[in-house]
């Protein structure tokens, strides 16, 4: 219990001061994972979109693929980057293994299928007969599409969320592509895992906090937004 | 016509995010700079140990504003250190491990061995001391005493040096404890390892450096040590370029270089005197193996 307090006392100590290793930090996770975030959502949202709104022979199977993609485990991803990215692997050339870029790589791949799977949810889950009432209309192609997303919009900011979410928190593939380098390539979950290797308790506990504070100020920003009362 | 035009609305989609991601990787500027100043990187392959104590923390920067290489630290076990050393994915390696260090060396997958610094293993164990370790003459007794009595034993399983060492000790001891009911593996850095001891009060083998630094914690007292076979001899490797031409050559020799310089030497023999009334490692360059611990 004395440690969790200690842990407490001393999250309060790094956020007040600002601590500048602990804002670093801090600031790459959010980048790194908004980055990642930003790149699934048209990777998701597109394909989401795209799947949802044809038939095509094999589709079952394609979404089947995409479901089980939203479990994707984070480690696999790390592994499968992380021999993609070697000097002498299929993608050396680009150098970018052990950097923040690796990781926006991993987390994009790991997020892409969450966000894909909620936005045909999403989609399909839309009226049939609305698609007709808007062509109807007279609205173009690109139009339908956008007042579709715009219909949809509760369950993909539930995706933004649920995407994000799943990359902050991550830590397998981080420490994996990321090699969990001070100053460079360091972000929340990795620096808790090493301080705990550390015994270094109270600082891993505070570094969890800042991790649940961010998570938390991101999604209450996204709720704002999700559940601000539609214009009329 | 109107599939033409979603296919054109989607094309624009990926187009976007091609664009974010090339976005991307140009707001990490150091991506950048490393593409323009090649070369200019030197991932170093390294234990646990000198990562969870701390040490590298005081060199690494040091060694970067000296000679304005960067250094990228991956802490892994010797094991996997020597593996990435053997695929040409380290240039340079820190590494605990001497016979897995041989066979590397005779492979011809690293040039120029040279001793850095050394500690000592230790076994540390509940206070209560179950298997009555205390005051055994040798590592192997100790061994035998804690298998004879089915005392638990935590052990990395790893392949990391630590791992390594305490499989030669239980060779010694003519005992294998692997699949007993008493023998766990954590698979995890010494660290862990040793918070998993501490919490299971079963017995380790862990390097000093690693014990002092969380030793606050742990609630587990050193029961043996100070046997020759305990020593923890560190040794810098210099991956061969001849066999990864892409391999930063001068960079890990720059590296190796700046680990048995007098000045590093120093710096290595005073870490952690303050904080632990001890230090945790003491520097070698120069020596030979067979002059440590006497």
């Amino acid at each position: 219990m004395d440690l969790i307090l200690e842990g407490i006392w001393k999250a309060v100590n790094l956020i007040v001061t600002l601590d500048p290793e602990v804002l670093g930090i801090t600031l790459l996770s959010l980048k790194v994972s908004g980055t990642a975030t930003l790149i699934s959502l048209f990777l998701g949202i597109s394909s989401g979109t795209a799947v949802a709104l044809t038939r095509f022979p094999g589709r079952k199977i394609v979404v089947s693929m995409i479901n089980t993609g939203m479990g994707l485990p984070p480690v696999v991803v790390g592994l499968l980057v992380t021999i993609f990215l070697w000097r002498n692997g299929p993608f050396g050339f680009l150098e970018i293994l052990y950097t923040p870029t690796a990781i926006v790589v991993a987390q994009a791949i790991i997020a892409t299928p969450i966000v894909t799977g909620i936005t045909l949810a999403a989609m399909q889950n839309l009226p049939p007969n609305l698609r007709l009432q808007i062509l109807a209309l007279g609205a173009t192609r690109m139009q339908m599409l956008w007042i579709l997303i715009k219909e949809a919009r509760l369950p993909l900011l539930a995706a933004v969320m649920a995407g994000f979410g799943g990359v902050i928190s991550e830590v397998g593939a981080s420490i994996m592509v990321g090699g969990n380098i001070k100053g460079y390539s360091r972000v929340l979950t990795t620096a808790t895992v090493m301080e705990t290797g550390r015994g270094n308790f109270d600082v891993a506990i505070a570094l969890s906090i800042i991790l649940l504070l961010l998570a938390y100020l991101i999604n209450y920003l996204l709720t704002r937004i999700q559940q601000r009362e539609r214009p009329r | 016509m109107k599939l033409k035009s979603l296919k054109i609305f989607f094309h624009c989609l990926w187009f976007l995010a091609l664009l974010s991601l090339i976005t991307g990787l140009a707001a990490t500027p150091t991506a950048q700079a490393a593409k323009q100043v090649k070369q200019k990187n030197i991932i170093l392959a390294t234990t646990t140990s000198t990562q969870d104590t701390g040490l590298l923390d005081v060199l690494i920067p040091l060694f970067e504003k000296q000679t304005g290489y960067f250094v990228k630290t991956i802490a892994v076990g010797s094991g996997q250190a020597m593996a990435m050393g053997q695929k040409g994915e380290a240039d340079v390696l820190l590494v605990h491990s001497p016979d897995a260090e041989k066979k590397f060396m005779e492979g011809q997958y690293g040039i120029n061995r040279r001793l850095v610094m050394h500690n000592d293993f230790v076994i540390v164990g509940p206070p209560s001391d179950p298997a009555r370790i205390k005051g055994s003459r040798t590592s192997p007794e100790a061994f035998k005493k804690i298998a004879n009595s089915a005392s638990l034993f935590i052990s990395r399983g790893d392949n990391s040096g630590t791992h390594a060492k305490e499989k030669s000790i239980w060779k010694a001891a003519g005992v294998n404890p692997v699949g007993q009911r008493w023998y766990q593996q954590t698979g995890l850095g010494m660290g862990q390892t040793l918070n998993v001891t501490a919490e299971k009060k079963g017995y380790t083998l862990t390097d000093r450096g690693t014990w002092l630094s969380l030793q606050k914690n742990l609630g587990l007292p050193i029961l043996m040590e100070g046997d020759p076979i305990l020593l923890n001899v560190y040794h810098v490797i210099e991956v061969n370029q001849v066999k990864w031409p892409k391999v930063n050559a001068a960079g890990a020799k720059a590296f190796a270089d700046f680990m048995v310089s007098p000045a590093t030497q120093k710096i290595i023999k005073t870490f952690g005197v303050s904080k632990y009334g001890s230090p945790l490692f003491f520097p070698d360059a120069g020596k030979k193996v067979e002059q440590l611990g006497k």
